[in-house]
């Protein structure tokens, strides 16, 4: 710790966070493996479930919410893994530990960067859906996004805390969709069934039993991961 | 390892076990032979006092003993708790798994179909993926410590979930029949019913307490004789009679 480097004033959380964050997506940005990687995942299932259903039985319009948002938990869990994969190598996370950081701060960065993982996939996938899947998205655009955003961040959030315990353990990757999924539940159903109300051309208002439910669950587990991540790094 | 080396050696027989058991077998012979027969439903409603007091043990009991004991191990870091929250999770596991299987068996003749995606019924499922997880968690941490940690953490979490899932899987339309006890206004169920139910609910939860302790002994053993794990050991006798190393 004693080093001749000049004596700086300590970070506040949310710099030194978003200081972790534009360093996860320096790393995504040049590299580009993962987000390559989840969002041809994400092309290629959405080309998949259209075959994989009877069109003729099913309408796109009610095939599309379930698809969407099976979609962008598959494809947020290979952002989420890679988000403590990158530590592992050389042991990079003992030089983030070691450094005048907030455990938190760690936390909510590496979350920042993963909600910025998430999201990009989603504005790229969300208009590809409503291209193959003919939908009329234009009424809907806003609102559509504002679930989106609401349930990336509960994904987010639970994910990035699993993922850090994952990468920890024997089984690493496999790990992770194990212990993620049961609680992806109440963001996925919920996400899923305001998508199809609002597609169904229903109004806003009927969605929003099933919004309520994802600000509460974003609220405790934004809260909660990040408290309970300072346990996860303990060495 | 580092806990007391008293091997507590007792072969004798485990009382409370024993007594737990005899009174689920009591309210099991209580339920089919001096209990009225629904009058709608017949001979299969009588699954019912089998299948809601595990549900209640296993969910709320369950979740809850793990979430605490989990909160308490971060605090004070004693390795007993992560024991009992471990012991909490297999036992639950079990009634959960009751839970799962006598609900398609009394749906099935009722509803007239095994599995109907039924609020309760999917809650109880994914809480046992929870579990399941949580067991298959421990086994890919070697540490005990940092094992003791995740643990404790995703039990935490697993008790934070409950509300959740139970609210979004209510939301759907739900064919589970109505709460007839645990509800505002008097309890519907005839007297004699309602009796059994007690007893049913009283026996299973010494049952819970009884098969923890149990799990519980049998942890502590096996950290004083310096394993972790009793599976890994056992196998390691039987399998290898003479261990490698």
């Amino acid at each position: 710790m004693s080093s001749t480097a000049p004596q700086r004033a300590p970070l506040g959380m949310m710099a030194a966070a978003v200081l972790i964050a534009r360093k996860d997506l320096a790393i995504e940005f040049r590299t580009r493996s993962a987000f390559a990687a989840a969002l041809v995942f994400a092309l290629v299932a959405i080309v998949i479930f259209y075959f994989a259903w009877d069109v003729t039985a099913v309408s796109a319009t009610d095939l599309a919410p379930g698809v969407l948002w099976v979609i962008f938990t598959f494809s947020g869990l290979l952002g989420l893994h890679r988000s403590f994969a990158v530590e592992e190598t050389d042991r990079a996370l003992d030089a983030l530990l070691a450094s005048p950081i907030d455990r938190e701060s760690i936390f909510l960065g590496k979350a920042f960067a993963n909600l910025v993982f998430v999201l990009g996939v989603q504005a790229i996938a969300i208009p590809a859906v409503a291209l193959f899947y003919n939908l009329p998205l234009t009424n809907v655009a806003l609102p559509l996004a504002a679930i989106a955003v609401l349930a990336a961040i509960g994904l987010v959030a639970v994910g990035t805390l699993f993922s850090a315990m994952a990468s920890n353990t024997r089984l690493a990757e496999l790990l992770l969709p194990v212990l993620t999924l049961p609680f992806f539940v109440p963001v996925v159903l919920p996400a899923a069934q305001s998508t199809a109300r609002l597609l169904a051309g229903r109004p806003v208002a009927e969605a929003m039993v099933w919004l309520r439910i994802l600000i509460a669950f974003d609220i405790v587990f934004v809260v909660a991961c990040a408290l309970a991540f300072p346990f996860t790094l303990e060495d | 390892m580092t806990s007391t080396p008293r091997a507590e050696h007792r072969p004798g027989i485990d009382w409370f076990l024993t007594g737990s058991v005899l009174a689920v077998v009591g309210v099991f012979i209580r339920a089919i032979f001096f209990t009225p027969v629904e009058a709608r439903q017949g001979a299969a409603q009588k699954i019912f006092y089998v299948h809601a007091p595990s549900a209640f043990i296993g969910l709320y009991v369950g979740f809850g003993i793990v979430a605490i004991v989990g909160a308490l191990y971060l605090w004070l870091r004693d390795e007993r708790l992560d024991r009992v929250g471990a012991a909490a999770v297999e036992v639950a596991l079990v009634f959960l798994t009751v839970v799962l299987l006598t609900g398609p068996l009394w749906g099935k003749p009722v509803w007239g179909t095994w599995w109907a995606w039924e609020a309760r019924l999917t809650l109880t499922l994914f809480m046992w993926f929870v579990f399941v997880g949580y067991l298959i968690l421990r086994g890919a941490i070697d540490d005990p410590e940092a094992r003791a940690r995740y643990s404790a953490v995703l039990g935490i979490l697993g008790g934070l979930l409950v509300p959740f899932v139970h609210l979004s899987v209510y939301l759907f339309r739900t064919l589970h029949p109505m709460p007839i006890v645990l509800k505002p206004g008097r309890p519907s169920l005839p007297g004699d019913m309602l009796a059994t139910f007690g007893m049913a609910m009283v026996a299973f939860t010494l049952l819970f307490f009884a098969l923890l302790r149990a799990r519980y002994r049998l942890a502590m053993a096996a950290d004083a004789l310096g394993t972790d794990d009793v599976a890994e050991r056992t196998t390691m006798r039987t399998l290898r009679p003479e261990p490698v190393r």
